[in-house]
C-alpha cells in the first residue's frame, strides 16, 4: 500500500529580488518593493511530502525522527537565519521562492533516503505559495 | 469532473508496538509513541470524493449522505477510542495515521458507486498527514 506522508517545518531568512542582467529601473519595475536593495525577511513555511509503500513492521512510510532530523540538518540549519542571496546556492539565480522550492527539492531527491521524495511546498506568506515535484505532476 | 472534499474530526488514542521487536527495538524505534498506556490526538479527517456534476441537482455527491457515510464507517468507529485495544481492524496492525488512513479508505470505498472516493488525507498533528489514494 502506498502512502504518502507530508510534515510541516519552519526558518525564517532574507533575501532580495534583483537579477544582473537587467537594468535598475527593470529590476524594480519587475521586482517592486522586494528590490530593496537591503532585502526583506519572510517567515517560511515547508511542506516536504515523501511517498513509499508503508513498512508491514513499523505501519511507516518512514521514521519521522529521520525526515526530522536531514530536513533540520540540511534545510533549516543551512536556511534558517541566512540572507539568501549571499549562499552559494543563490550566485546567479534569482532567490525567489520558485527558486529556493527547486533548491529544496534537490537537496532532499539527491539526499535523503528512506523515503521517495514526491513534492516540496513552501509557504512564503499566509497569501502565496509555490510547489515543485521535480517538474513531474504531483498527486493532487 | 468535479472534486468535492468533506472534513471531520474525531479524537483518538494509540500506541505503536510491534510484538516481533524487542523491548529496546520498539522503545528505538517508535520513541515516546511506544508508551504502552497510549497517547491521544485530535485528527481531521478531509474526504475527496470525484465525479462528474449531475445535470439535475448540480452536485458531484449528496452531501448528507457522505456526511452520513463518514459518521457511520468513521467517526463511529474510531471518535474516543482507543484503538489499538477497541478498533478490530488495529489488533494485528499498527495504527499508524498511515495504517489509519488506508483502514478509514476500506471502510470508506465500498459506500461509493456513483460519485468515487478520490483521497483520504489524515491529519494526526496540524503539521503532519497523510494521503492515501488506494494505490496498492
Amino acid at each position: 500500500m502506498k502512502a504518502y506522508l507530508t510534515r510541516r517545518y519552519w526558518f525564517s531568512a532574507s533575501h532580495r529580488l534583483h537579477c544582473d542582467s537587467m537594468s535598475a529601473e527593470e529590476n524594480r519595475e519587475t521586482y517592486g518593493k522586494c528590490n530593496n536593495p537591503h532585502g526583506h525577511g519572510h517567515n517560511y513555511a515547508l511542506e516536504v511530502t515523501v511517498a513509499g509503500q508503508v513498512d508491514p513492521q513499523t505501519g511507516m512510510v518512514c521514521n519521522l525522527v529521520d525526515l526530522d532530523a536531514f530536513v533540520d540538518e540540511n534545510i533549516v540549519q543551512r536556511f534558517g537565519h541566512e540572507n539568501l542571496n549571499i549562499l552559494t546556492e543563490f550566485q546567479g539565480v534569482v532567490p525567489t521562492t520558485e527558486n529556493l522550492c527547486i533548491v529544496v527539492y534537490k537537496i532532499l531527491q539527491e539526499g535523503f533516503r528512506h523515503a521517495e521524495v514526491e513534492k516540496v511546498r513552501m509557504e512564503e506568506t499566509m497569501l502565496n505559495s509555490f510547489e515543485y515535484a521535480g517538474g513531474r505532476e504531483a498527486r493532487w | 469532473m468535479v472534486y468535492l472534499t468533506r472534513k471531520a474530526e474525531f479524537s483518538a488514542s494509540h500506541y505503536y508496538h510491534n510484538p516481533e521487536f524487542s523491548t529496546e527495538e520498539n522503545r528505538r524505534i517508535f520513541g515516546k509513541c511506544n508508551n504502552p498506556h497510549g497517547h491521544g490526538h485530535n485528527y481531521t479527517i478531509e474526504v475527496t470524493v470525484k465525479g462528474e456534476v449531475d445535470p439535475m441537482s448540480g452536485f458531484v455527491v449528496d452531501l448528507k449522505d457522505l456526511k452520513e457515510i463518514m459518521n457511520r464507517e468513521v467517526m463511529e468507529t474510531v471518535d474516543h477510542r482507543f484503538l489499538n485495544k477497541e478498533v478490530p481492524e488495529f489488533h494485528d496492525l499498527i495504527p499508524t495515521t498511515e495504517n489509519l488512513a488506508i483502514a478509514i479508505w476500506k471502510w470508506l470505498e465500498p459506500n461509493f458507486k456513483v460519485a468515487r472516493l478520490h483521497r483520504v488525507r489524515l491529519y494526526e498533528t496540524h503539521d503532519l498527514f497523510v494521503d492515501f489514494y488506494g494505490e496498492a
